[in-house]
């Protein structure tokens, strides 16, 4: 049995290392040997949907077809039998609790996005310059591969009322500051929720950014130097204009994280306090309260909310095909 | 693939390790804010690192900071439980057979989606990538049952898809998608225009300039693609746990590690040791792509 | 396994008529050993199990099935899950489900045996079965229409209270204002009455509701009681309200103040009893507690002791609470009919049991068994229940166990909102018994 424990695991290690890759060069290069078999017309109209079918085919079963089924369940009663009108969405814009969590979604979208890319693009900017880059890039990215229960160990660890066990307190004390119940004292327990955030994902603007960052030339960075820039206007006139797209691409990211922020919350309040958030209560409503109805018409309200963000995201794309 | 025949007027640039040389000398007030921005991120994960080598009692009873000054009272203990786990190695080889190929398959299809987003004429384009972005929002939650019931109606062919270690492939590849397209797609519509002109003036089909051309240049985004779909998949619990269902077997890490701690809450002390243990592949990841993040590197590829 | 379940359908009707023959001649006592000794030849394969109990609990339960495991020749194959709501949901929609699974309620099981999920447990002999367990235990697992879809094995005693040896010395109390008297006059100074701590992640304030609980069944009785979890009697009526107060004036003589109650993991809550001076005289909470007092606090087995919770009104004396796992089965399989009535004899339990950390629903594990003292009179307790009843916030529908939890960190935190905390839960009342 052991025996064929390895062997099957030595199968799948090979599928695993070679097999998937293969597979993907090879559709590519069947499809461009397809297309030059046809006229110049028909590959030029065809082509764009074949480089795309594996992303559709994904999107398609994973993505928008559940999405589908969750627009049309969100106008279903509980058990899905009948349909229900409106009434799942009434009942997420009329209870308190709910509005709540609407409510500390606003603020997830405002702060954490503004503090991660702040912090992000300004830690990429600065590390930049040292030699001990990789020592600050690992420390700011860590958190990421820390799992949300640890998260959750830590930062009680952190927020913890005693001041023996309590870090923030035990700093408090040391200065002979109040003793502060970080996660029930309504509201800044929701600012101390988004902190964990910022602390998660700092890391991930961090990389991104700083990617980018070493895209820009560096005989660029340096004319404007020679040119009499200080570092200063060198960050506002090459680096910031040449990093938006960057930028904008991590600030979407943060929002729609923000937007569906769950893990942390249900780690660490579980909602209590009113540091409810919508993906909370859909988590909620989805698995534990068996009301599947009323955690799609949640999901719905979460995709209109992106509504906004996708339409500035158009017109960026827009002004990047002119541009270029 | 870095010896390109394509002839590209790219500026020439100097080599990454030249640059160095180079770096202005920051002033002290850089290391300052530097220390200080480190400082506020290492120490809640030294923390939990410290606590990690501590027992439940003693972490109850002083902070972690008191545990730094000697003498230590240090214990492997809740390391050794983690490591000593049945089915913890079983468990960490299904991890890489499950994290391995969803990150190549996000990499490359996303790139495959990107390039035509950014190079390819077609009616509806900006229309499609808005709403391939916009899945991004759709909380993976409300995605598991409908899919899970499309996989039980279309069992092809008599195969099971539920339950397998490939249906947690496929499904951490279609939610990584929208990320992962957006990503690159940004990156790869920021290359220059002269530089695909110039490679279709040679003759370079789209196969060879998206080989070629496309992916070498760009190398830093795809490291940092690759490190947080790699970080994502590893770390996931809950799509492992309902694609596979009821088959201990092909389990990965997070499955086993989640299981440490009791009904109640007890033992949560080996969780902190276990968030040590699973961190040290995706860490090694990151370390192994740091390379790729040197500036130059993309210009570098394509001279040849 | 998917190719061998053609073979399993020819075995399911001899395991049934096997069954049947032991069922028909078979007395009450040998039926548990009926799954074991009878059907091993036919048997073999794998039963999936998913479950909550995980950690050292994963590795009692996989020692409870080994001598199973080892007489038919079947592996179990276990998977442990912090939300079981969540892994049968998506694996009802799956079709992908174990064969036996943990079950988180009555409301969920019922919910699944009516989507044709659950499968009845018609071959496990209830007299014998209702006859070993506490009270009411059997009826939890009756689908709605008398059928029997959901077992215990698994129990827990609520109510006890636990106090520091070196501090508390007089007998236990025989009333509740008794308690009340002793307390308050060993706590002085430093030493409040009581320790509560409410966070519990995802279900943080579930220990408040069981105080609640225990004073409901002991100040208002256990028809009260009933009518509460039935939905059938508001939170505002003052049979409710009052117990809610009785709680909050044990809030009041409580360590540390609301901050600190709401704050502290309940695993954590009773360390202060332990220090010195200590925080508090009493802890009350639920027979599994002990291992957090050891792990947590670093007490040993001498520093602490328990007596249950005393009467408050007379005419309803002898009430207890409790809790417990529900077992049910998704496919019915000659191996998982086998396994689950192996789990319901006394020797399997007994072998948990002797592990420690498990309180047995079946009173045919003898007491002495136990490895301590505590558990041992903990199961006494079970066993001796004049009126027993079962945790009502988990007898609940979700939707008002959930807001029933959030309402005890609410009112732990802000006692005075009293009148709206109950306002809210009437509203969610009328909601979740609707829905349901």
């Amino acid at each position: 049995m052991l025996v064929d424990l390895f062997e099957n695991r030595l199968a799948l290690a090979l599928i695993v290392v070679l097999g998937v890759p293969a597979v993907l060069v090879l559709y590519i290069v069947a499809v461009e040997a397809l297309l030059t078999r046809v006229s110049r017309r028909v590959s030029a109209a065809v082509r764009p949907w074949l480089w795309l079918a594996p992303a559709l085919g994904f999107l398609g079963v994973f993505l928008v077809y559940p999405t589908l089924a969750t627009i049309y369940r969100s106008f279903q009663n509980r058990r899905g039998d009948a349909f229900s009108g409106l009434e799942n969405y009434v009942w997420f814009f009329t209870r308190s609790d709910t509005l709540i969590a609407l409510r500390n979604n606003v603020l997830w979208v405002l702060l954490l996005p503004l503090l991660v890319v702040a912090l992000g693009l300004g830690i990429a900017v600065l590390v930049d310059r040292v030699r001990y880059e990789v020592v600050v890039k690992s420390v700011v990215f860590l958190p990421m591969a820390i799992s949300f229960v640890a998260a959750g160990v830590i930062w009680r660890l952190m927020y913890d009322l005693n001041p023996n066990t309590g870090t923030l307190n035990a700093a408090l004390d040391l200065v002979n500051g109040p003793r502060v119940a970080w996660l029930s004292t309504s509201p800044i327990n929701n600012l101390m929720l988004i902190l964990v955030g910022v602390w998660m994902f700092t890391g991930l603007a961090m990389v991104i950014l700083s990617a980018g960052l070493k895209g820009i030339s560096a005989e660029l960075l340096e004319a404007a130097r020679i040119d009499g820039a200080n570092e200063r206007e060198v960050f506002r006139f090459v680096i910031l204009p040449l990093l938006a797209p960057t930028i904008a691409v991590v600030a979407t990211t943060v929002i729609i994280f923000a937007l569906k922020t769950f893990d942390i919350v249900y780690v660490m309040t579980n909602g209590n306090f009113e540091t409810d958030v919508i993906a909370n209560t859909m988590y909620k409503e989805l698995f534990a309260n068996g009301q599947q109805g009323r955690a799609a018409a949640v999901a719905v309200v979460l995709l209109l909310a992106t509504v906004p963000v996708m339409i500035l995201n158009v017109k960026r794309f827009k002004q990047q095909e002119e541009v270029r | 693939m870095t010896q390109a025949p394509i002839a590209v007027d790219l500026p020439t640039q100097e080599p990454a390790g030249g640059r160095r040389g180079k770096k202005r000398r920051p002033g002290s007030v850089l290391h300052v804010v530097l220390t200080i921005i480190m400082l506020m991120w290492a120490v809640p994960t030294l923390g939990l690192f410290v606590a990690s080598f501590r027992t439940a009692e003693a972490t109850n009873a002083s902070g972690w900071w008191t545990a730094i000054i000697p003498p230590w009272e240090f214990t492997f203990g809740n390391y050794d439980y983690v490591l000593n786990r049945a089915g913890f190695w079983d468990s960490f080889v299904n991890s890489l057979f499950i994290t391995i190929p969803a990150t190549v398959l996000v990499v490359m299809v996303s790139a495959f989606a990107a390039y035509a987003f950014a190079w390819m004429h077609f009616p509806g384009r900006n229309a499609i990538f808005v709403v391939v972005v916009g899945l991004l929002v759709v909380p993976l939650q409300v995605t598991l049952i409908p899919v899970l019931a499309l996989f039980r109606d279309a069992s092809l062919g008599g195969y099971e898809l539920n339950g397998t270690i490939m249906a947690v492939w496929l499904a951490h590849t279609g939610y990584g998608l929208p990320f992962a397209v957006y990503l690159l797609r940004n990156y790869v519509g920021g290359l220059p225009r002269s530089l695909f002109e110039a490679a279709e003036i040679d003759g370079a089909g789209h196969a060879t300039i998206f080989f070629r051309l496309v992916l070498p240049m760009s190398v830093p985004v795809i490291a940092s693609l690759v490190i947080f779909q790699f970080l994502w998949v590893w770390n996931d619990l809950l799509v492992a746990l309902v694609y596979l269902g009821p088959v201990p077997a092909n389990h990965p890490l997070s499955v086993t590690l989640a299981n440490l701690t009791t009904n109640f809450g007890g033992n949560w002390q080996f969780v902190t040791a276990a968030a040590f243990v699973s961190m040290v592949v995706p860490i090694l990841v990151f370390f192994a792509l740091q390379r790729y993040f040197v500036r130059g590197i993309t210009g570098g590829a394509v001279k040849g | 396994m998917r190719a061998t379940r053609g073979q399993f359908r020819v075995v399911v009707v001899g395991g049934a008529a096997l069954a049947l023959v032991l069922a028909a001649c078979g007395g009450g006592e040998e039926d548990g050993d009926g799954g074991e000794g009878g059907g091993d030849e036919e048997l073999s394969g794998t039963v999936s199990f998913i479950g909550s109990w995980s950690g050292d609990e994963q590795d009692s339960f996989l020692a409870m099935v080994a001598p199973w495991e080892e007489e038919t020749g079947v592996t179990v194959e276990y998977t442990g899950t912090r939300d079981l709501s969540q892994q049968l949901t998506t694996g009802i929609a799956s079709g992908n489900l174990p064969d036996i699974a943990g079950l988180p309620g009555p409301g969920p099981m019922n919910d699944w045996y009516g989507q044709g999920a659950l499968q009845p447990l018609d071959f496990v002999d209830f007299d014998t079965y209702s006859g070993a367990t506490p009270e009411g235990f059997a009826d939890l697992g009756m689908s709605e229409d008398g059928t029997l879809i959901g077992v215990f094995t698994k129990a827990a005693v609520k109510g006890l209270i636990y106090y520091n040896t070196a501090v508390w010395t007089a007998e236990p109390p025989a009333t509740w204002a008794d308690l009340e008297t002793a307390a308050g006059g060993l706590a002085t100074g430093e030493t409040a009455q009581w320790c509560v701590g409410l966070e519990s992640g995802a279900t943080s304030g579930w220990p408040a509701t069981d105080w609640i609980e225990d004073i409901v069944l002991r100040q208002a009785g256990p028809d009260v009681y009933d009518q509460w979890v039935a939905g059938e009697l508001a939170w505002s009526a003052p049979e409710i309200t009052a117990a809610f107060e009785t709680f909050g004036s044990v809030l009041e003589n409580s360590y540390g103040g609301s901050d600190y109650i709401v704050n502290t993991a309940f695993g954590r809550g009773a360390n202060p009893m332990f220090e010195d001076p200590p925080g508090c005289v009493l802890h009350h909470q639920a027979s599994f507690i002990t291992d957090f007092f050891v792990n947590e606090a670093g007490a040993t087995p001498e520093q602490f002791d328990f007596f249950p919770f005393p009467d408050i009104d007379p005419q309803y004396t002898g009430g207890v609470t409790g809790g417990g796992d529900l077992i049910g089965m998704f496919n019915d399989t000659p191996e998982a009919r086998s396994l689950i009535e192996y789990l319901l004899t006394p020797e399997a339990q007994q072998i948990w049991v002797e592990r420690g950390g498990f309180i047995s629903a079946n009173s045919g594990v003898p007491l002495d068994v136990y490895p301590d003292e505590t558990s041992m009179r903990s199961a006494e307790i079970l066993q001796n229940a004049q009126t027993f009843r079962f945790d009502g916030s988990d007898n609940m529908p979700a939707a008002m166990s959930d807001a029933f939890n959030r309402a005890m960190v609410a009112f732990a935190q802000n006692p005075g909102d009293l009148d709206s905390i109950l306002a809210g839960l009437d509203e969610t009342q009328t909601d979740a018994y609707a829905a349901d």
